[in-house]
């Protein structure tokens, strides 16, 4: 039965991602967008990975979706404009790729295997280990916090230089009528802001 | 906003009871699901359910920049300095057994402080690139 | 071989080369980001399914479970994702600034205008 969900919602997420290739509308990207990350939130649940699936539908589904419909309305168009090169070499190249990953995959373990091998190294210690030395039941929050502390500072580093990128990009406010108006235009813009 | 009781009065319910869930699950991730990065995102979103209702100006009157900035800093560095503070207490970069007397003590305040850490970062990342983005007036009209 | 087999390394390998085709193939920069959006949440599913053990709880402890499913992918992928947004983040930010230096978000205008410029 659980696996029936998984595949359906498996399913679900290949037919909204399809609905990117075809959908011209940035708008209805942008609510797709929101869409698959829900639904991959839920897949998360399915498969036990809750805080996973918290973050997914806090930022995937909230933030990611907000900022999208904010980027949109500051790029200012809804429509893509219609494609004038040939799509076959793209799709040569994903249909080469997509054959030779799948190919690799039936050298994996089956799907939930307590025997594959991601499953013999550290992780066993992390679960019986945990309760006694970190004192923690989220078994998540003492592996993220505590045993792999250097790759969370990494992570927090890397949002708050993200952030710090956003400011440098679109931080300074412009006044407007400072700039002359006969000057805008391809290229010229960059020019007058150095 | 004029007549729009809905969007007037929704936030109102509703924002106290987002900060609200975004406190519990900053401090209750020890026992369930959430952490730092939730909490931080469900805080940012409360600001920013305020700032789409009622505009950005209002929104950086409540919470004005330069503190969303400081804590944009602050948090990454109170998570590394648990780490110095480790150290100097004669452990390894950001090993909590020596914040307190008792090893499992030390890393509930550790883990604690730096989730405190994260989620101050990240929420402050996430308004700040919000009010940024929100902010950004356009130059040029449309072609 | 018995279901669900690697059905699930499948299914995150057709949507990752959906995403792949959409960053490649498409010239709306937007579209771009959001393709390579499809693409990040392909790699996550993919990690994700690893590390789920069959018949095991969610990685919190208790004592009524003795099998849990894997942690440390479910720690990898939740920094990944709040990383994922702040990035998207920074590319939506350049999108904006290319918009305002080009007025447009479209690759073919912009190489057209680069290719007029002196």
């Amino acid at each position: 039965m659980i696996d029936l969900i998984d595949m359906v919602l498996l399913l679900i997420m290949i037919a909204v991602a399809l609905g990117f290739v075809f959908i011209r509308n940035l708008f209805a990207i942008v609510m797709l967008s929101g869409i698959f990350s829900l639904t991959a939130a839920t897949l998360y649940v399915v498969m036990d990975a809750v805080d996973v699936a918290f973050t997914e539908a806090a930022v995937g589904a909230g933030i990611a979706t907000v900022l999208g419909i904010v980027a949109l309305s500051l790029t200012g168009k809804t429509d893509e404009a219609p494609s004038t090169r040939s799509n076959i070499g793209p799709f040569l190249v994903t249909m080469l790729t997509g054959t030779i990953l799948i190919n690799a995959t039936f050298d994996m373990p089956n799907y939930g295997d307590p025997e594959a091998p991601i499953h013999q190294h550290v992780a066993p210690r992390y679960i019986q280990q945990s309760g006694d030395e970190i004192g923690v039941p989220n078994i998540v929050t003492s592996v993220l916090a505590s045993y792999r502390g250097y790759d969370t500072l990494g992570e927090v580093v890397v949002v708050f230089t993200a952030a710090c990128g956003v400011l440098a990009l679109l931080g300074r406010r412009r006044r407007p009528g400072r700039r002359p108006k006969e000057k805008i235009g391809a290229g010229a813009d960059a020019e007058t802001r150095q | 906003m004029i007549g729009k009781s809905i969007l007037r009065v929704t936030p109102k319910v509703l924002i106290p009871a987002i900060m609200l869930f975004g406190l519990y699950v900053q401090f209750h991730g020890d026992y369930g699901p959430g952490g730092g990065f939730q909490a931080g995102v469900i805080f940012a979103a409360a600001v920013i359910v305020y700032g789409l209702l009622f505009g950005t100006h209002k929104a950086r009157r409540v919470i004005p920049p330069g503190i969303v900035r400081f804590f944009l800093a602050f948090g990454v560095l109170l998570y590394a300095g648990t780490g110095v503070a480790g150290m100097l207490l004669g452990g390894n970069f950001l090993d909590y057994d020596v914040l307190a007397h008792d090893p499992v003590h030390g890393q509930h305040i550790g883990i604690l402080v730096i989730e405190f850490g994260v989620g101050a970062t990240v929420a402050a990342a996430m308004i700040t690139i919000f009010l940024t983005f929100a902010g950004h007036d356009r130059p040029l009209e449309d072609k | 071989m018995e279901f669900p087999g690697v059905f699930n390394y499948w299914a995150s390998i057709i949507l990752m080369m959906i995403g792949f085709y959409v960053v490649i193939a498409q010239g709306n920069l937007v579209k771009k980001i959001f393709g390579l959006n499809i693409f990040q949440v392909s790699v996550f599913l993919f990690y994700i399914s690893m590390s789920k053990v069959d018949g095991g709880a969610a990685p919190i402890l208790d004592d009524r479970y003795q099998v849990y499913s894997n942690p440390l992918p479910h720690v990898l992928i939740l920094t990944a994702i709040v990383v994922g947004v702040a990035t998207m983040s920074l590319g939506l930010a350049l999108i904006v600034r290319i918009r305002d230096a080009y007025g447009t978000i479209e690759e073919e205008e912009i190489e057209r205008q680069e290719a007029e410029m002196p």
